[in-house]
């Protein structure tokens, strides 16, 4: 058993400055009737090489998108990450690492998270942001509920752009908060209009940008219209790239950004673990979640960095905490950060540009198509088309042609009868020609 | 100890000072080369974006050096004994990270057709299995992100299970030992939190408990093994009069690491527990995160579980990702996707490593080496319980009383010594507590060398040296941080300075 260091000799040896005669001593607080003596029925240990052949055999029962044209999207996007990436986050110095409680030595992890901060809050154009929460959908969910203890109101209105998973997290949150949350229908034939429902008694409004059809939006007047009534407006950011070449949302107005950064540094993982992001004002810093680093100096003068305003979190605070959250998504909020630090401005700028004209090419390319409606007049790198047949079955007969066509939004808003024939398809830097001319001539074929 | 005269280079050795991104660079350089986008339209609205972001530009050695140089700050499993109790920093085998990053498993799209990933649901399936059988508890929910949002959904389920009932109630009990996340999480469910205190034993007080209990009480949630590392002797009574008054008991499974593959939660009354997989299952704790929580469930609960959730069909897979879909009565979503798949992948693949057998003396190793340091230590600590612990000894600050020794300059002293600090002033119930987890990971040699350690700091300390630890550490990379300014005038981020403002 390659993991345990203790051999037979060493056992007998501790046992005996103990003075117990057996391990089993050990366990007598245990009632006699749960305690086992022998292991549970599952199958015995196995060698490094005997294990990674079964998950190597469960890998080459799943379609790579590696290794095909691959078009998905809907809050999780395929990038290329630089090789220096995973190679530096696997350093057994910050894989290893636990959260920061000791700073002397743990200010590889701190000052990580202080660039992580800046850069975030660089990105959203906003003032201030956390260390990361979980992902996406529940940094959203946590959006909403310090929007409430900010404004202390209980009203929240939802955009039917939002992400579905976004919204049904915040929807549960609320639910368990008693908080009363409104969502508007999903809206891809024109803009829907949620400033004249904005009241004295709306805690925030959340919209998306883009919006899950792939539109981007200008939500400047949303934002006046808030602020009017004391409300903020909480921005969701699915598809962090777009932060390259899109006004951040800090620019139109925003009280409290909740992002996926997955886009960056991280892959895609079946959907977890990404690393969900946070920024706001500072005026409502005291309201967020999750772990802040910040800056101070040692008994030297020397600068350093600590977790700071610790009074939010549940280990001071207990049940008054603002979240019982106790981790961040440390090791992705790294991937994270070195992929952003490597792109740079320049970088950044660039990989956004390469997105939004893969994008375009694939909208002029699918416009091509008979009976294939591109609905979109703006976008980033996801658009949304309507097709003459229900959408999952185009996507199961282009899998069966080894192409990955996007995702049927009836996949994630199945009650919406209008979802049926509409397929949300993305291109990042991943897409070429090769991969669009593919798409086309396989939709060709299955329409 | 001489001080060594300042650097020029304000390096000390292997100590490398590294400025911040920001203070490096030049905006034109970038470590990706990509290529130019393709003269293509522009259908951004008019909302592209005006102005410089202000990110720093750096070449790819420029890069890798800075991360290289901050790794070298931090200390790791991988550096040494890491005995931070309650937090179970074992081993993280490499074998994880290979197959958590093969192709067709690290690349997968969480909404690829479902017939383009059965190998992963599959994995998902196998890893149910294993927590269900180990745990001895039927259902399971896969999706929460951490141990702490598992508490949260697992209080969900019993909310609704309770709702369901007609009754939502109106309190959660929870120990006064308990980690903070528990209150925090019954909070988030609308809950009422009533502490229970403990008894001269560290356990729960089952008479106040008792007393506690009524039929407006939703939930008990017990941490077991304790925080003070003790296995709760009166755990069955405690599940027994819980259910009596129709309360559910939660058991807060941060410490399954002491009993897996020995004790089924399941059989000690157990309706609902969370698994963190970073500690009983050895999935990196990557300096704070991704962690992953999932809930094993009663019969009574199973139907209430969030979606998604895996179901077997013949010989194929499919995903339940919508409440309307679902035979039972999901409460609804509490995630992004389906869970942490990631940390399925390596915790499964440890689990599989480790076999029933490898898992039934991995506890048993740990309860043995925490045994050995509070066996090892007696005479030179003071603990606050007797024997036999499970798999972390607790002391308190009573050795160190009239030293001028605090608990804190305890801590800070073993920096220097090389080892990472056990959690300190956790649990509140103990004074000045140091919780020390050594793990079933540890060497023999490396335990002894700890224990050495720990002696002879107690014995400094008893010989008036309280100067050694009140300036300690020396030799780490900074030396003690002043919290209170940092909380006081917070600097969150990095902002540029008059000099560079005026400089563009």
């Amino acid at each position: 058993m390659r993991y345990l260091p203790l051999t037979e000799a060493d056992r007998e040896a501790m046992l005996a400055v103990i003075g117990a005669d057996s391990v089993d001593e050990l366990f007598r607080d245990v009632p006699d009737s749960a305690r086992r003596t022998t292991p549970v029925d599952l199958p015995m240990h196995q060698d490094e090489a005997s294990v990674e052949r079964t998950f190597r055999a469960l890998a080459a029962r799943n379609l790579s998108p590696a290794s095909c044209p691959s078009f998905l999207g809907a809050g999780i996007y395929r990038h290329h990450v630089p090789a220096a990436v995973d190679h530096l986050i696997q350093r057994g110095e910050f894989m290893t690492a636990y959260t920061p409680y000791q700073p002397e030595i743990a200010q590889g992890t701190l000052q990580y998270l202080f660039e992580f901060q800046t850069q975030v809050a660089l990105i959203t154009g906003m003032e201030v942001a956390n260390a990361s929460l979980y992902d996406g959908a529940t940094a959203c969910a946590e959006a909403v509920a310090m929007a409430c203890r900010a404004t202390r109101r209980r009203r929240i209105l939802v955009s039917g752009g939002l992400h579905p998973h976004y919204r049904a997290v915040a929807e549960t949150y609320c639910r368990f908060l008693s908080l009363d949350l409104t969502t508007l229908p999903p809206c891809w034939s024109g803009d829907e209009e949620p400033s004249p429902r904005v009241d004295a008694d709306t805690a925030c409004v959340v919209v998306q940008n883009p919006d899950l059809f792939g539109r981007v939006h200008d939500y400047s007047g949303l934002a006046r219209a808030c602020h009017a009534q004391g409300a903020l407006l909480v921005v969701a950011v699915a598809e962090v790239v777009s932060l390259g070449m899109l006004a951040p949302p800090g620019a139109m107005g925003a009280d409290i950004v909740a992002g996926e950064g997955q886009s960056l540094g991280n892959a895609a993982s079946f959907g977890g673990p990404t690393v969900g992001l946070m920024a706001t004002r500072d005026r409502f810093v005291r309201q967020m979640p999750g772990r802040l680093v910040g800056e101070t100096v040692d008994l030297d003068g020397r600068r350093g960095f600590v977790l700071t305003l610790s009074t939010r979190e549940q280990h001071i605070r207990r049940e008054k905490a603002t979240s019982n959250i106790c981790t961040n998504s440390g090791l992705c909020a790294l991937a994270f950060t070195i992929h952003l630090a490597l792109l740079g401005e320049a970088g950044f700028t660039r990989l956004a540009e390469v997105n939004h004209a893969r994008a375009c090419q694939l909208a002029e390319a699918l416009a091509t198509v008979p009976d294939v409606n591109v609905l979109n007049r703006t976008f980033f790198n996801e658009i949304t088309v309507r097709l003459p047949r229900d959408a999952g079955s185009v996507v199961d007969a282009l899998a069966a042609r080894g192409i990955l066509g996007g995702v049927p939004l009836s996949r994630l808003l199945p009650a919406w009868r209008e979802a049926q024939p509409l397929l949300l398809l993305a291109a990042t830097e991943t897409v070429n020609d090769q991969d669009i001319d593919a798409l086309v001539a396989a939709l060709r074929e299955v329409l | 100890m001489a001080v060594a005269a300042e650097t020029i280079s304000g390096h000390r050795g292997l100590i490398l000072e590294e400025p911040l991104l920001f203070e490096q660079g030049s905006p034109e350089k970038c470590g990706v080369d990509l290529p130019p986008a393709p003269p293509t339209g522009d259908h951004l609205a008019g909302l592209r974006r005006r102005g410089a972001i202000g990110l720093p530009g750096l070449s790819e050695p420029e890069v890798v050096r800075h991360y290289l140089r901050l790794s070298q700050k931090n200390y790791s499993i991988d550096s040494g004994l890491f005995p931070l109790g309650s937090c179970t920093m074992k081993h993280n085998p490499r074998l994880n990270e290979v197959v958590a990053r093969l192709p067709g498993l690290g690349d997968l799209h969480p909404l690829q057709p479902v017939a383009t990933v059965q190998g992963a649901l599959s994995l998902m399936h196998t890893l149910a299995h294993w927590l269900q059988t180990l745990t001895g508890l039927p259902a399971v929910a896969l999706s929460p992100a951490a141990g702490a949002h598992g508490e949260l959904v697992g209080m969900m389920a019993i909310r609704a299970a309770l709702e369901d009932r007609g009754d939502p109630r109106r309190r959660v009990l929870v120990p006064e030992s308990a980690h903070g996340t528990n209150p925090a999480s019954a909070a988030a469910c609308g809950y009422a939190v009533d502490a229970i205190p403990a008894d001269a034993r560290g356990r729960v007080d089952v008479e106040r408990l008792r007393a506690a209990l009524a039929p407006d009480v939703a939930a008990v949630m017990v941490t077991n093994p304790n925080t003070c590392g003790l296995f709760e002797t009166d755990v069955q009574e405690i599940a027994e009069a819980a259910h009596a008054v129709g309360a559910f008991f939660y058991c807060d499974g941060a410490n399954f690491n002491a009993i897996v593959g020995r004790v089924r939660p399941g059989d000690l009354g157990v309706d609902c527990m969370h698994i963190n997989l970073h500690k009983t299952f050895s999935t990196p704790h990557g300096g704070g995160g991704p962690g992953s929580g999932p809930v094993v469930m009663s019969a009574a609960l199973a139907p209430f579980a969030p979606v998604p959730f895996v179901v077997k069909d013949g010989d194929g897979f499919r995903l339940v990702e919508h409440t309307m879909h679902a035979a039972g009565k999901p409460f609804g979503r509490a995630k992004g996707f389906h869970g942490q798949f990631g940390m399925f992948v390596r915790a499964l693949a440890y689990m599989m490593s480790m076999g029933a057998d490898g898992l039934y003396q991995a506890s048993a190793d740990a309860v043995l080496a925490a045994n050995y340091i509070l066996a090892s230590l007696e005479g030179s600590l003071s603990a606050p319980f007797p024997g036999p612990c499970m798999h972390e000894a607790l002391f308190d600050d009573r050795f160190l009383r009239d030293t001028g020794v605090t608990t804190l300059d305890f801590a800070k002293a073993l920096i220097d010594e090389g080892f990472h600090p056990m959690t300190v002033y956790f649990p509140l119930v103990v004074h000045g507590a140091m919780l020390v987890e050594p793990t079933e990971t540890e060497s023999k040699a490396s335990l002894d060398q700890f224990i050495a350690t720990m002696k002879g700091l107690a014995a400094r300390a008893s010989a008036g040296d309280a100067a050694h630890f009140r300036d300690a550490p020396h030799r780490a990379p900074r030396r003690r941080l002043d919290e209170t300014r940092a909380a006081r005038k917070p600097v969150l981020r990095w902002r540029p300075t008059d000099v560079d403002r005026a400089a563009e």
